[in-house]
């Protein structure tokens, strides 16, 4: 317990009547609207009530995260956001028929196929079945865009968020329906426009997979599956398929457009498709700094994500000399797997150019590769799970711009 | 905390989760990657909850309308590439080109030794695909709306242009699944592990 402070050491706390204020109102002037002044703490917030309560709060005037959109998906402002949560409203999205407008009274999740007792799942009814709830990253499977010097990270890789869901694991409906052992697939349906379909291991429904219906808490946002959808963790984001309407269990994959001729990887010289690549691997990104800052010599920390969807992430290298030495950066707690995790590195930048990067290791012992690697390992057609290291360098003036030609061969 | 097992027909799911006070970590058995993240509840499960309605064939019959590629699914029907010609010219060579040689969407006619563009000469592995996903999701501004006779004419349409199937050959639900694909062969599965080892 402290002592109650004195109350007019309060008050000037408080800034009720600062000292440049007592000077210049003895023009008489305090009491109407004190005009700002540069380099002065606004004061004028405390002469004047502010709004009441309100239905639903708004971010501040002065703040305007926006995500990225393109003609099929939008892209998460990664350098806006500082935690691991990804605000529901600035979540990636890709989508292949448009976003559907669902009426939640409507909604019916039917499973079937290789079952023994195949049934129909109103919202209610998902909602009824033990709960839980998981926090883990999505990522679209073509999360690379190679720009030029003025790309922020929201470009090089903004298809990927993250999320507390909560819903049902997907074991608890495949007992109730009683899914047959020699089930080996599952097919999950959206109800978009798109009629999405992908084939699943049944491996990953007694694993982790659920059906989810909120998002952080609330319901999921209509461009995130609403009202529930298929999250497969540690999966490239297609597979967890949203507007979930039919799941059919099989004893073969069913070969749709999806995984088929598209999420499929040219390898080698293109003669060869590498298909059912599920598991997102591990990654990371300097969110800040990053282009557009232009930083001052002194010190920095250097912050970041890093995520692996086989586990979790075990540490993160940062270089400062565009990768001749590395140095191990700290990790936000908890790490938990398939999830982003915030790294951090602090850094005395002294002047003259340099590069910084950030390289991934996970649990499994894989070391996020570079784009040379990666392109060595799979041949130049590579399309789909492009993870390779990147990187921001910083000019003599303290411009900071993607390291393009690092993925330029 | 401890949770219980569940009996699944030839599985059995056996979690335990042990709550760590602040940081809410638990483990589970190796069978559950998602330590700490699976079930909260405690207490006996049953058998089953009884939650939801059986699901009538006629219910499952109304959305059951994938096509696997042994035809599975596939429903009465036929088509030639010339019955498709006209149902190409109205709905599909507005994006996709007269020839099938892409416009504003992709090019779905092509045969190239070198595997590009990714058409379906190229790079469908089952002509069942190409019902399936036309049926489903095509065309784009008024999807599902094609009859049977339809899909299977444009599908026809579609492999006679890529040399897959002669001009006159009739597809339906017996012919449409023995069509040999170019790109058959081409697929792989997913060698990845994790480990030191970049695939």
């Amino acid at each position: 317990m402290t002592a109650k402070p004195d109350r007019r050491t309060t008050l000037r706390r408080r800034g009720r009547l600062t000292r440049r204020e007592l000077l210049a109102g003895a023009a008489g002037a305090i009491g109407a609207a004190v005009a700002p002044v540069s380099g002065q703490q606004a004061v004028e917030t405390t002469r004047r009530p502010g709004r009441g309560p309100s239905e639903i709060d708004r971010r501040s005037s002065f703040v305007t995260p926006r995500r990225d959109p393109s003609a099929t998906s939008s892209r998460t402002p990664l350098q806006d956001l500082r935690g691991t949560i990804t605000p529901a409203d600035l979540h990636f999205e890709r989508h292949h028929g448009g976003v559907p407008e669902i009426d939640p009274a409507r909604y019916e999740l039917l499973i079937h196929g290789l079952v023994e007792r195949p049934r129909v799942f109103s919202l209610a009814d998902l909602k009824r079945f033990p709960s839980t709830s998981r926090i883990c990253f999505l990522e679209c499977s073509g999360n690379l865009r190679r720009g030029g010097p003025e790309t922020l990270p929201q470009m090089v890789c903004g298809l990927t968020s993250q999320t507390e869901w909560t819903g049902v694991m997907l074991s608890t409906l495949f007992d109730e329906v009683g899914a047959s052992p020699h089930a080996t697939w599952f097919l999950a349906e959206g109800q978009d426009a798109a009629v999405l379909t992908r084939s699943i291991p049944m491996d990953k429904a007694f694993d982790d997979a659920m059906i989810v219906y909120a998002q952080n808490g609330d319901a999921l946002m209509p461009g995130n599956g609403y009202p529930a959808r298929l999250l497969l963790p540690g999966f490239e984001g297609n597979s967890s398929v949203k507007w979930l309407r039919r799941i059919e269990l099989a004893d073969r994959p069913f070969m749709t457009r999806e995984e088929t001729s598209k999420y499929t990887d040219p390898l080698g010289d293109g003669d060869t498709m590498r298909q059912f690549s599920f598991v997102m691997d591990a990654r990371s990104i300097i969110t800040d700094p990053s282009y557009p800052r232009v930083i001052e010599p002194g010190w920095h920390e250097i912050r970041g994500l890093a995520w692996s969807g086989r586990g979790r992430i075990t540490r993160v290298d940062i270089s400062t000399d565009g990768g001749t030495s590395w140095h191990a950066a700290d990790l936000q707690a908890p790490v938990l797997p398939k999830a982003h995790v915030r790294f951090r590195y602090l850094w005395n930048w002294t002047g003259g150019p340099g590069e910084i990067m950030s390289r991934a290791t996970d649990e499994t012992g894989y070391v996020q590769p570079t784009w040379d690697a990666l392109r060595e390992a799979r041949g130049p057609r590579t399309r789909y799970h492009q993870n390779p290291i990147t990187s921001w360098t910083v000019g003599d003036d303290g411009h900071v711009l993607f390291g393009a030609e690092r993925l330029q061969s | 905390m401890i949770g219980t097992g569940a009996g699944v027909k030839g599985r059995t799911i056996t979690v335990a989760t042990i709550t760590i006070a602040v940081m809410g970590l638990s483990v589970a058995d190796g069978r559950s990657a998602a330590a700490g993240q699976q079930r909260a509840s405690s207490g006996p499960l049953p058998e089953t909850f009884g939650f939801g309605r059986p699901a009538t064939a006629d219910a499952i019959a109304d959305l059951d309308i994938d096509v696997m590629p042994d035809g599975t699914g596939l429903p009465p029907g036929s088509g030639t590439a010339a019955d498709g010609a006209p149902t190409w010219g109205r709905a599909c060579r507005g994006c996709h080109g007269p020839e099938g040689e892409g416009g504003t969407a992709a090019p779905v006619v092509g045969r190239d030794p070198s595997g590009r563009p990714l058409t379906v000469g190229n790079l469908w592995p089952y002509a069942t695909t190409l019902y399936d996903y036309i049926n489903r999701a095509m065309p784009r501004p008024t999807p599902g709306t094609l009859t049977p006779d339809q899909v299977y004419s444009l599908v026809a349409w579609i492999l006679a242009k890529n040399q897959i199937i002669a001009e006159d050959a009739v597809m339906n639900a017996e012919t449409l699944p023995a069509v040999v694909m170019p790109a058959r062969d081409r697929f792989v599965p997913d060698d990845r592990r994790g480990g030191p080892e970049v695939r």
